[in-house]
């Protein structure tokens, strides 16, 4: 199972960006075989829409589980479309939810907020 | 002849100066562009004799035809599409609206669907025609409502156009100015106020527009945009002082100029020096 974390940095000590849409980063764990890589998320710094790019990002690596403090709307839509499913981060370690996520302790992310896009002006 | 009213932010006062200069110039057009937050009719009150839906084209994917390429989700600058399990997904309030997709698809299968965005309002009173562009609360951009708003205007020889236009300095405002033949900026006393007299005065200038600066809520001693105006030698038509009476009326949706002699002979002259500083000859104040 491919699962995906946002991070702050590229390494497994980071702790976990509190944007989906903005991380820096995305690490991708694979539970059965234990290779982790890190990539850019490229829609970081994209003007708007950058949540349902960052998801996109994602069904394109062919993540089953993406684990995140939160998540807006709109991403939330592609993930559910792709049936990725959203666990909501126990910590801000990486390693504590990786390890959380395995042991089967995370729950599903039940709070969609609506994004942040009063930036209208 | 279109006189566009504008400032960095919100509150400075260009609704009341547009509004009173419609009100002094007699047979003027009024034209509320600020379509987040349309002001304007509550001073005129103008009954309302015309209302027109205003749509924009979102793409709608012919899922028969799509080859999956991916180009038009690529191509969005806006994030508004995804392709997920064979299937392109749009998000509509996402969407502005800018055809690319349906341009660039080799295999044509996106075409365009309307959505409503707003509508545009036309009434009149007192011999002031009012024109307001009202946006759908949460959509992305009003600027398809400014463009019906501004191209439906036909340019009557003796009308003098005020155009009140959003605040700030992005497409909104722009789209608000593009056709303007002269830009009044109004600003407030304060380095705030400073800042944002700069955004728009880098904008017009941008522009190429012929401006002039109002400097509302004057106040005795140091007035920082009088200061930016002289350092930039930005011309002054008028100063309007911190008024208690004035912003009562103004917060009653009284217009001042109908209220108050004193207010009509303030219009009146900053109408003059504008007219005295615009390129054209066709605004009067008879």
């Amino acid at each position: 199972m491919r699962i995906a974390i946002p991070s702050d940095e590229k390494n497994i000590d980071s702790s976990i960006c509190v944007s989906f849409g903005r991380t820096p980063y995305f690490l991708i764990y694979d539970t059965d075989t234990k290779i982790r890589e890190f990539i850019d998320n490229s829609t970081a710094a994209s003007s708007g829409g950058a949540g349902i790019k960052a998801a996109q990002i994602l069904v394109d690596e062919k993540t089953d589980a993406l684990i995140t403090p939160r998540c807006g709307e709109n991403a939330a839509d592609v993930l559910k479309s792709a049936d990725i499913k959203i666990y909501k981060s126990i910590s801000s370690s990486i390693k504590d939810n990786i390890d959380a996520f395995v042991s089967g302790k995370l729950c599903l992310l039940d709070e969609i907020h609506p994004g942040f896009h009063g930036h209208r002006k | 002849m279109r006189i566009a009213v504008l400032s960095g932010k919100g509150g400075t006062g260009k609704t009341l100066v547009s509004v009173n200069l419609a009100v002094v110039a007699k047979k003027s057009i009024y034209i509320d562009c600020d379509v987040e937050e349309p002001n304007g009719h509550l001073f005129f009150k103008p009954m309302v004799t015309e209302e027109k839906e205003i749509s924009m084209q979102i793409p709608k994917v012919d899922e028969a035809i799509c080859n999956g390429c991916r180009k038009c989700v690529d191509f969005c600058k806006f994030n508004a599409l995804a392709y997920i399990k064979g299937k392109i997904i749009v998000f509509d309030d996402v969407c502005h609206s800018c055809g690319g997709c349906m341009i660039l698809c080799p295999q044509k299968a996106i075409s365009g669907r309307n959505k409503s965005i707003g509508k545009i309002r036309a009434g009149s009173s007192d011999g002031v025609v009012i024109y307001t562009g009202i946006l759908n609360t949460g959509e992305a951009s009003g600027v398809p409502i400014i463009k019906e708003l501004l191209s439906g205007i036909e340019s009557e020889h003796n009308k003098t156009i005020f155009i009140d236009c959003p605040p700030g300095s992005a497409c909104i405002v722009m789209e608000s100015i593009k056709d303007a033949d002269y830009c009044i900026l109004v600003a407030e006393p304060t380095l705030f106020g400073v800042h944002n007299l700069n955004m728009v005065y880098e904008l017009v200038k941008l522009f190429n527009k012929p401006f002039g600066a109002v400097l509302n809520k004057c106040l005795e001693g140091e007035n920082p945009a009088e200061k930016f105006c002289i350092e930039k030698d930005i011309r002054i038509l008028g100063k309007i002082p911190f008024d208690r009476q004035l912003g009562t009326l103004n917060s009653n949706a009284k217009i001042a100029v109908k209220e108050n002699k004193k207010y009509e002979e303030q219009f009146s002259t900053l109408l003059d020096a504008i007219i005295k500083e615009a390129p054209y000859e066709t605004a009067t104040n008879t």
